[in-house]
């Protein structure tokens, strides 16, 4: 019998994208790093995480089902409502329960409003995302009994976490709770990424008319993917609503939805890891950029945003291969994986 | 005389514009199909309207026996009703192994999993390897798809359209644009397709009609004109005069 030629067989190869990188394991170690490392910035990493959240959140449809959205901060502002008032009136005081209940709660809101961007054009897709958002803030503005208006939403207060974690006021549980959210929700966005349905997203974005000819649901996809991607979108919102004890009509607000995409113009799409290293980017730029001009930092965003369009990301990556290769070779998985075979062939 | 596929009565109307007309098309099982005509006959909107990307003004479609008419195209998939695209529509960003084991995924109703890795289970694995070995696409399996040569993508373009298990396969001008070198192994792999898929070929080139096909409708603005074997086909006037005499001038 003759050998089977040699080539890398590419099942293996491709489920093996869903084992973990030795950057992917570096960058949450630095993450955790960073909690202990760095006391005195709590807060602004905490932000952090959350805008990284609700950038993953963007990244499931934008990225993966190609659903563009300018008004992604409906579900987020939805979520940090809800979290808020069920606090301030103590339907559900204990944190954690809380956040899982806003998160529903998105997911609700996130799935009755996929209809509307189902079908139409990325332009159509735009407009109505907006137009939620512009809607759900007016309710919120109008109805100023619940949601206390212009003023926000005063008089939350957090119970301590699972009843043994205050919320202390250097940010501390802060910042573990927010972080320890985001890994175990990237953890499932990771999973969901690798699995069929991830693929099938990726071919939905990719060709629709093929997509459908294979037999995908496109639109039962769309939809359950919009609700999920709601859901994260909703958890980041009562997160900040949490760790600040206040919400306002800002989380609604377009710049939030707006930014929302240039973090991820920022990180890129489609690799679960720019709305993360977007938002650290942005949050840092933005951090460093207004204590140095109060007035016109945003003229400096607006510089990096051209450059990297110009520049485009290809080139960006490309200057990044040499510490892929690095990482590559340092790998451990590339030798098991050489065991795996060798022990196939005996 | 088992049918695997029938249109009853087919009309489909844009406006005042009657692109099919009344069409009654009857395919054998196991058929090698093949289905003519001059540009602008219909044969595209007849492709559309049997895979339901349009719904006919009136009439009925017939999948196996079974109506399909208001049947939606992805579940017409399910049914046993698989196509390829006269242009190629393909998933630029995946590879062959992802592309055709989506398809494989969809088959066996996996694509709604969300918590199993995809390319994790040997079976999977080893269909995969087995398709894209048979259409020659093994050595390419794990490369960018967009990347691939036109003829490997037109392989693909069917091997996709195979993954699927499909009862009956159309085939829209699957040697459409292949250089002339390529065009064997297209030809080789359409020949080489089991018995027990019928086939619905659509082409212009008549070379590849006369080798494969064991009937031929002739369809001529928007309605069924004749239908016979190739040779009769071959031997049928009138079908020289409004087809092959066109071809000849074009």
């Amino acid at each position: 019998m003759s050998l089977p030629p040699a080539r890398p067989d590419p099942g293996p190869a491709r489920a093996s994208r869903a084992r973990w990188h030795p950057l992917e394991v570096l960058f949450w170690l630095a993450a955790l790093a960073c909690y202990f490392v760095l006391p005195s910035k709590h807060l602004i990493l905490t932000e952090i995480a959350i805008l990284a959240l609700f950038a993953l959140s963007l990244d499931l449809i934008l990225g993966y089902a190609g659903i563009v959205s300018l008004g992604h901060a409906a579900f987020f502002g939805f979520g940090a409502y809800v979290a808020g008032l069920l606090a301030k009136h103590q339907l559900a005081s204990e944190p954690l329960a809380a956040l899982l209940l806003a998160g529903l709660a998105a997911l609700l809101l996130g799935f009755l409003t996929s209809f509307l961007v189902l079908r139409g054009s990325d332009l159509t897709r735009i407009m109505v995302t907006l137009g939620v958002a512009l809607v759900l803030r007016e309710i919120a503005n109008r109805y100023a009994w619940l949601t206390g208006g212009a003023d926000g939403l005063q008089g939350v207060s957090i119970e301590p976490l699972l009843g043994l974690f205050r919320f202390d006021m250097f940010g501390r549980t802060a910042h573990a709770y927010t972080l320890a959210v985001l890994f175990v929700l990237f953890l499932l966005a990771r999973r969901i990424a690798h699995s069929p349905f991830g693929l099938s997203l990726q071919a939905i974005k990719g060709n629709q008319l093929r997509a459908t000819a294979v037999g995908i649901a496109v639109n039962a996809r769309l939809i359950s993917i919009y609700s999920i991607a709601a859901f994260y979108a909703g958890v980041a919102g009562a997160l900040l609503t949490q760790t600040t004890a206040f919400a306002s009509l800002d989380v609604f607000s377009f710049e939030r939805s707006a930014d929302l995409l240039l973090v991820l113009i920022i990180g890129g799409t489609g690799y679960l890891y720019g709305g993360l290293i977007g938002a650290l980017i942005f949050k840092l730029m933005q951090d460093y950029l207004s204590a140095l001009t109060p007035q016109y930092w945003p003229f400096w965003i607006g510089l990096v945003l051209v450059v990297i369009v110009l520049v485009g990301r290809d080139r960006f990556s490309h200057w990044t291969r040499p510490l892929h290769r690095l990482a590559d070779r340092l790998d451990w998985r590339a030798g098991q994986a050489r065991r795996a075979t060798v022990s196939e062939r005996h | 005389m088992v049918l695997a596929l029938e249109t009853i009565g087919l009309d489909k109307h844009f406006g005042g514009i009657v692109a099919a007309n009344g069409i009654a098309l009857k395919v054998e099982k196991g058929a090698r199909h093949a289905l003519i005509g001059p540009n602008g006959a219909g044969k595209t909107t007849l492709i559309n309207l049997l895979t339901g990307l349009l719904q006919p003004t009136s009439g009925r479609i017939l999948l196996g026996g079974r109506d399909i008419t208001a049947v939606r195209p992805h579940r017409r998939v399910k049914l046993g009703l698989a196509r390829t695209f006269q242009i190629n529509q393909l998933f630029s960003d995946l590879t062959p192994f992802e592309t055709v084991g989506l398809a494989v995924c969809e088959r066996q109703g996996l694509g709604r999993n969300a918590w199993g890795v995809f390319g994790s289970r040997p079976e999977l694995v080893a269909e995969v390897g087995q398709l894209l070995d048979r259409f020659g696409l093994g050595e390419v399996g794990d490369q960018r798809t967009g990347s691939l040569p036109y003829g490997k993508q037109r392989l693909l373009e069917i091997a996709l359209a195979i993954a699927s298990r499909p009862s009956v396969l159309l085939l829209d001008e699957p040697a459409a644009g292949v250089p002339e070198d390529e065009r064997h192994a297209i030809l080789a792999i359409v020949a080489a397709l089991p018995t027990d898929v019928t086939v619905l070929l659509i082409e212009h080139d008549m070379d590849l009609v006369f080798k494969f096909a064991t009937r031929i409708s002739v369809l001529v603005n928007g309605a069924l004109f004749v239908e016979g074997t190739p040779a009769q086909i071959a031997r049928d006037v009138r079908v020289r005069e409004v087809y092959l005499g066109e071809t000849a001038h074009a």
